[in-house]
């Protein structure tokens, strides 16, 4: 019954999203309103009755239905409630009217909130919205059906579907599978969500965007419209991404992050020209320029959010013939290729109405960086998707499989980003317009000595890796001036206002969140940075099997195997867990537990580490194996990770610093006014 | 966020439901365990010996390999069963004196070029390597002929010493202008 209403609710959904979009169309080219807002009423309806579904599979899950194949597949008696709920986005149907509840929220959010401020603009971002989210939907009903159920037919064999085929009988399963255990890290239960609020969020600006190729609106509106929630969905993109590489860190149980695989790839992409949008589309508001440029970059995010929800649940892209074989892989990319075609010809057909309305001032300007970024950026870009791509073609072309792993993508990347890191601390020291190389000097000077003195030091202190000492150059130069930035804004607030420090650095901060946000964010990623190289240039390992009592080494650090214990849990698991006590130059630090889960339910071990974390290292334990008769020897994989927490700290700062340029600011005019009257009585 | 789910062969062999270790032992295995440290007494010295080669020299190998069932997922950190075998024939391999590069290759024959954390560059992969330096570059000329045509088009008066992109900012510069 559960499952009726929610299907039902999907097909409404699907009839209303489907009439939205054509009414709002028709409505707006024939200037006939009555339409327009019968459309918007049908997009209104969307989210409502996606909510009944997504309810309706809470409620199923909750209510352990395991004769629905989606439930038996992703949930099981013994895992908890809350499990249960977040198993909505455990596969790919639940992740699909996820998405699609997202999208319906979203839009609904949209219009709800300019409808008058921008009633020529708003039809066709209803068209836009609604035409997404029929095709998720249409995905959802017809091939991931999550309300389908279990039937054995008369032959015997077990069906799937929605409704009962001719003389089958219910199939109803004891007991479900189980939520796949690396699932089952609260890093996992909130990573997907943020990774779709981001991606669902990107929508809405290239909704406006096309929105405003449509009706001829050429100017920034589109994009002053959607500032907030393209940086609203940056953020929850970036929050995705942070958390995706935390839970690796410590679920996986290979020592790392970040393993660029197609999976993390396809989750990146979209980040990648969504970054690049946000810098370039501060260029179109300062300086009416690239205004085509803008469009293309928010069409290929678009692009890439959809291939991104693709990729991150289906994983067709290991092989042609799993892509060939799977339902909904055409579907995707005939979507996309619709969306390009559709796209180019809006902004072909508006090309000369594009124009820009400035020429760049000098080679030398804030604007040309910000180019250059964005070049760098599609560079980093491209690296990330011919890398995925290409094993597709070598199998298509050769018949060939390859593996393009991280030693590609970190050879190709790293001088693109070595290359961002410089910009990062050039840019914000030049002009609009054009800036004079002398001046720029004067101004990049002392914090270029500040970082220069800093690699010398490394240098002495034994450091030789040449790409180590570029990047961390690079990094603490973007910190030194960015620092700087505030510091000589703070200061000139106390002086002038009699301030304390702090409180000028928060006036001033809260004066120009955008600005201030985004220089948060670059420190942010220089932290990052910092723990990145510390990482991939430092980290050491080493593995060997102890019997009780034996010890390993490795630089500073000893390993004692103390014991082993093996046990069955309540939820359905039997764990072994080491028992082993770490030393630093001698001194006792504590126990480390590293263990191995195995999940009976779904046959899956999962490697949890046992990690000890500071500021400086972490030492991280995995339990790779044991003798399963004499308790004595088993076998351990240690790895050093030199600085890893800055990698979650910088995060910290950089989600921090996003908050602070999303936020919303006060209206600008008055405080215009005010530097205004404040400025004459000076030049007076 | 490597997908280690799919393979159904681990390394060790699922545990049996109910069993606990570490707790009470029955009477055969408790005759088995010492039997099997006795014999291990006899045979080895007190000290259990690395063996040779050793775990990090054959994962220092397996790092830069990939089996083809694992995807994305590099052989040394790998915690299947059939992995565990790979590392194994490394070790012998090594044992036996061959090199990284006589391993790999041995691999290759054996399984194709997929084993390789990167594609061999040879033929259609050469495509790989070249395609993304030559966009970049076709990019970046492209984008310094764009600029040139820009900047070569008006050339405004240079701005003031700083941005003034906005009043604030003016703002500042004003006060530390004239502070100094």
């Amino acid at each position: 019954m559960v499952a009726n209403i929610g299907f039902f609710a999907l097909v409404l959904a699907f009839a209303a999203s489907l009439y939205g979009a054509a009414a709002a169309a028709f409505g707006s080219l024939r200037r006939r309103p009555a339409f327009v807002e019968s459309g918007r009423h049908a997009m209104l309806l969307t989210w409502p009755l996606v909510t009944v579904a997504a309810a309706a599979i809470i409620t199923l899950l909750l209510t352990q239905q395991y004769q629905i194949s989606y439930v038996a597949a992703v949930t099981s008696r013994a895992m908890p409630a809350y499990l249960k709920v977040t198993a909505l986005w455990g596969g790919q149907p639940g992740s699909l009217v996820f998405w699609s509840w997202l999208m319906s929220a979203f839009a609904t959010a949209a219009s709800l909130r300019r409808w008058d401020r921008d009633r020529e603009l708003l039809p066709w971002v209803v068209v836009v919205t609604m035409v997404t989210l029929a095709f998720f939907l249409m995905l959802v009903i017809f091939f991931e059906n999550p309300f389908a159920r279990l039937w054995q037919s008369i032959e015997g064999q077990q069906v799937t579907a929605m409704f009962a085929p001719a003389g089958a009988t219910p199939l109803v399963p004891v007991d479900g599978n189980g939520l796949n255990p690396l699932l089952r890290h609260p890093g996992m239960v909130i990573h997907p969500p943020m990774l779709y609020l981001g991606f669902v969020s990107f929508v809405i600006p290239y909704a406006f965007a096309m929105a405003a190729m449509v009706t001829g609106r050429t100017d920034d509106r589109w994009i002053r419209v959607t500032r907030r929630w393209t940086l609203v969905a940056w953020l929850f993109l970036s929050l995705g991404l942070i958390l995706g590489g935390r839970w690796a860190y410590d679920v996986l149980g290979w020592g790392g992050y970040w393993g660029w695989d197609p999976v993390e790839i396809a989750a990146f992409m979209p980040w990648l020209s969504g970054t690049a949008f946000l810098h370039s589309v501060m260029i179109q508001e300062k300086r009416g320029m690239l205004k085509r440029w803008n469009l293309v970059l928010i069409v290929l995010t678009y692009a890439l959010v959809i291939f991104g929800t693709f990729l991150t649940r289906s994983g067709v892209l290991s092989s042609v013939h799993a892509f060939a074989q799977s339902a909904i892989g055409p579907l995707f990319f005939g979507f996309i290729g619709l969306t390009l075609i559709v796209s180019t010809g809006l902004l072909l057909h508006r090309w000369n109405d594009l124009r820009s309305e400035n020429q760049l001032g000098s080679l030398l300007s804030r604007e040309s960086l910000f180019l250059l970024n964005n070049l760098l950026f599609m560079g980093i870009l491209i690296v990330c998707f011919w890398g995925v791509i290409f094993p597709l073609v070598s199998e298509l072309f050769t018949g060939q499989k390859v593996t393009v792993g991280p030693p590609f993508y970190e050879r190709a990347t790293g001088p693109l980003w070595a290359g961002l890191l410089l910009l990062m601390g050039v840019a914000p020291l030049a002009a609009y317009g054009r800036t004079a190389a002398r001046l720029l000097g004067r101004a990049l000077w002392k914090p270029a000595l500040a970082a220069a003195v800093v690699v010398g030091v490394l240098i002495a202190r034994g450091m030789t890796s040449p790409a180590a000492l570029i990047g961390y150059g690079l990094a603490t130069l973007t910190a030194f001036v960015t620092l700087f930035e505030f510091a000589r804004g703070a200061w000139a607030r106390r002086v002038r206002h009699g301030e304390g420090l702090l409180l000028a650095l928060w006036r001033m901060a809260g004066r120009n969140r955008r600005r201030y946000g985004g220089y948060i964010i670059h420190l942010g990623v220089v932290l990052m940075a910092f723990g990145i190289i510390g990482i991939e240039m430092f980290q050491t390992e080493t593995q060997g099997t102890l019997a009780q009592g034996e010890q390993m080494t490795l630089g500073r650090y000893v390993v004692v195997y103390s014991s082993l214990a093996q046990f069955d849990t309540p939820d359905d698991r039997n764990v072994a867990r080491a028992v082993l006590s770490v030393y630093r130059d001698g001194r006792y630090l504590g126990e480390l537990h590293p263990r191995r889960d195995y999940y009976y339910a779904s046959q899956q071990p999962m490697t949890i580490p046992g990690v000890r974390s500071t500021l400086e290292d972490d030492l991280y334990v995995i339990l790779v194996g044991w003798e399963p008769i004499a308790a004595e020897g088993a076998t351990f994989k240690i790895y050093h990770n030199p600085l890893v927490n800055f990698v979650w700290f910088g995060g910290i700062v950089f989600i921090l610093g996003t908050l602070v340029a999303a936020w919303p600011e006060r209206e600008t005019e008055p405080a215009a006014a005010r530097v205004r009257s404040a400025a004459a009585p000076a030049r007076a | 966020m490597r997908d280690l789910t799919s393979p159904a062969a681990w390394s060790l062999p699922p545990p049996e439901r109910g069993r606990v270790r570490g707790g009470g032992v029955s009477p055969a295995w408790a005759a088995a365990v010492a039997l099997t440290i006795a014999l291990a007494a006899l045979a080895l010295p007190a000290r259990a010996q690395e063996p040779t080669p050793s775990d990090d020299e054959v994962n220092a190998i397996a790092k830069g390999l990939y089996c083809p069932v694992c995807e994305n997922v590099p052989l040394d950190v790998c915690p299947t069963q059939a992995c565990a075998q790979w590392r194994e024939t490394i070790r012998e391999k090594l044992a036996a004196g061959w090199n990284q590069q006589q391993i790999q290759q041995y691999f290759v024959e054996q399984y194709g070029g997929r084993v390789l954390a990167t594609p061999p560059p040879s033929g259609l992969n050469w495509l790989v390597y070249l395609l993304p330096p030559v966009a970049f570059v076709v990019a970046a000329y492209f984008l310094w002929r764009t600029m040139r045509r820009w900047a070569g088009a008006r050339r405004p008066a240079p701005s003031p010493d700083a941005p003034t992109d906005d009043p604030y900012v003016a703002r500042l510069e004003e006060e530390l202008r004239r502070r100094s």
